[in-house]
């Protein structure tokens, strides 16, 4: 009926601001069901590749193809509904701070489904349900922890049951023991769903465990360096880069990551 | 207990061999306790030239912190470009660590670029090319909104009703009361200034075409809409500048969301209702506070006053002064919602969208006010 919105092909992507070169030439391929990592140091342009990917910002060369349709090449209508598709987790979660955590994640249930209010009271209800924050429906994103408006925010994210979801730093901000919940209500929901994951990320622990497939982005050559599983690479690479952002800097010899 | 008193902090200078100088550090070298100044132990070092080795001796030395450490960090900068070479032992063991961590990672060559002075030209030229962009940005703006509000009256733009309600209780009765005062007085300043002068024509009475005239067709909308441009404007890019900080505005997009139809439309509907609404407590306002000045003050008829309003200002005037309110009200809220989604993503880019929605809107009021004029010239109305 509609399009497949897998797999995401990233062709000869070049991200600049103004005449600044953020990353170049950058080709990858989400497939159907990966957990896919974006991952690199600090200021390699992680989340402005993320920005490109959703469609917020337009690329100054390359395509970002979902299926057979290229992203930027489409008609705004045509990518409207594409972008409909996926989720997106910003990093704080970006609820909109005058509506309440329900009104969150109704709005998008009002504006593009055709369920009456009571329906869509249900389905609010299930959404928080599923990421821990039953009973917060009334509270404004003020009035919760950081914790809780991430999820708040995953729960809006998932709002339209999307086929992809994207996450910028899910893990930021959060003590160990939520980051691992925040892990594993991502697999849940990748294994319940049947979504892809794309998580922008540089947290060591969280890509390990999740990642089945990534891309390496190294901001001195401002290019991807890598790809692949994350635990392959750990093991297999020879690229000093690479293993020092994977084993925290330590020697090879020290062996037991996460 | 007695409070021990720091010890004072001192240092000698003074050959060992024939190439080396040591310093010795004696006593507390902490802020608070009297030290020698930073150049003149510089000084003193410089002044024992030539040597090849500098050497320290800190055993006297009581305490120590950053203010040591930095004068310690100048003292090896500068031997290292005499190429005189400098022997740390002496120093106690912290600071060597600290001295090592500093040093460890060289200060990065390109961390950023230092922005070449611009001649003058090249500011007017940049200066210039800024001016089309922006100018750019502005119509393209305005066409977004234009199609907005064409959705908007075909029914399907999609809004919170609440977030309308809200905002026409903002700008509405809210406003009511500094807009009440604002024109009452400016009623009275007309009045006392027109006073003044027509009393050397004996005609006095005329004050009160003079006050309706004026306030009507021109000041009670000029003064709302500048009021409401500090008000409203500044509000409006402050909400949407701080959405935008918060990636709020970016969520919104993703989520097939139109920004201008979710956030500028209710804002435009607001002000563009409740401004002529403004505008004519405005009115009423300046004619009372004429009346306060020349009924109580100067003794004119209460009566004769509002007769001579009534007949001075005929709907003309008023139709004028209303649909400048309106233009005013509309003016304000692009003004506003614009320097609102064009904001940085940082807390002095919001103050700074605020201050330029509240400069944008004055400077549009007043543009508009030139073109209306000339247009009711023009008409001859």
């Amino acid at each position: 009926m509609s399009a497949p919105v897998t797999p995401i092909t990233v062709r000869n992507l070049t991200l600049a601001y103004g005449g600044f070169v953020v990353l170049r030439d950058l080709t990858f391929t989400v497939q159907r069901g990966d957990i896919f990592v974006i991952m690199g140091g600090s200021g390699c342009g992680k989340s402005t590749l993320l920005r490109h990917l959703i469609g917020l910002q337009a690329p100054a060369a390359g395509e970002v193809r979902y299926g057979d349709t290229n992203l930027w090449d489409a008609s705004p209508e045509t990518r409207g509904r594409l972008m409909r598709r996926f989720g997106v987790l910003y990093q704080g979660g970006a609820l909109w701070s005058s509506m309440t955590l329900a009104e969150n994640v109704a709005l998008p249930m009002q504006l593009h489904t055709a369920l009456g209010p009571a329906e869509i009271a249900e389905r609010v209800a299930l959404k928080l349900a599923l990421v821990g924050l039953s009973g917060f429906g009334d509270f404004l994103p003020s009035e919760i922890s950081g914790g809780m408006r991430k999820r708040a925010g995953l729960a809006r994210a998932m709002a339209l049951d999307p086929d992809i979801l994207f996450f910028d730093e899910p893990s930021a901000g959060l003590d160990p023991v939520s980051a691992k919940r925040m892990d594993d209500l991502i697999r849940a929901l990748r294994d319940s769903l049947g979504a892809t994951v794309v998580l922008v990320t540089h947290e060591l622990a969280s890509l390990l465990a999740l990642g089945t497939n990534s891309v390496f982005l190294d901001p001195e050559s401002r290019t991807m360096i890598a790809g692949g599983r994350p635990r392959d690479l750990l093991e297999g690479s020879r690229d000093p880069r690479i293993q020092a952002f994977l084993r925290r800097g330590e020697s090879a010899a020290s062996g037991a990551v996460a | 207990m007695s409070e021990r008193l720091p010890d004072r902090a001192d240092v000698q200078v003074g050959r060992a061999a024939d190439d080396t100088l040591f310093v010795q550090l004696a006593g507390d070298w902490r802020d608070g306790a009297a030290r020698p100044p930073a150049g003149e132990v510089l000084d003193r070092i410089r002044a024992a030239r030539p040597f090849r080795r500098l050497v320290f001796d800190a055993s006297a030395l009581t305490g120590w912190d950053s203010g040591l450490l930095t004068l310690l960090a100048r003292i090896v900068r500068g031997s290292e470009r005499e190429g005189v070479q400098v022997d740390l032992e002496g120093l106690p063991a912290g600071v060597r660590t600290l001295m090592a961590l500093a040093t460890a990672v060289p200060p990065k060559e390109d961390a950023r670029t230092p922005e070449p002075r611009e001649g003058f030209f090249a500011r007017v030229g940049s200066d210039a090319l800024a001016f089309v962009t922006s100018a750019f940005e502005l119509a393209a703006f305005v066409g977004e909104t234009a199609v907005a509000a064409a959705r908007g009256l075909a029914g399907r733009a999609r809004f919170r009703s609440g977030d309308l309600a809200l905002f026409l209780q903002e700008t509405g009765p809210r406003a009511v009361p500094i807009v009440a005062l604002i024109n009452f007085l400016v009623g009275v300043i007309l009045a006392f200034v027109g006073i003044a002068q027509l009393r050397l024509f004996g005609a006095q009475v005329y004050v009160a075409d003079l006050v309706g005239v004026a306030m009507v067709r021109e000041m009670a909308a000029i003064m709302t809409g500048i009021l409401m441009a500090g008000r409203t404007g500044a509000a409006f890019a402050a909400q949407l500048g701080t959405m935008q900080v918060n990636e709020e505005i970016d969520a919104l997009r993703t989520l097939g969301v139109d920004p201008v139809e979710f956030l500028v439309l209710p804002r435009l509907l607001a002000t563009s209702l409740m401004m002529p609404l403004l505008c004519l407590f405005g009115d009423v306002m300046g004619v009372l506070g004429g009346w306060l000045v020349a009924v109580p003050v100067y003794g004119q008829g209460s009566t004769l006053y509002f007769n001579r309003t009534i007949e001075a200002v005929g709907l003309a005037h008023l139709f004028v002064g209303l649909f400048m309110s309106l233009v005013f009200g509309a003016l304000v809220a692009l003004a506003g919602c614009l320097r609102g989604l064009q904001c940085g993503r940082s807390a002095s880019a919001v103050g700074e969208a605020a201050t330029a929605a509240v400069v944008t809107g004055i400077v549009s009021i007043i543009v508009a006010t030139a073109l209306i004029t000339v247009m009711c010239d023009a008409i001859g109305i």
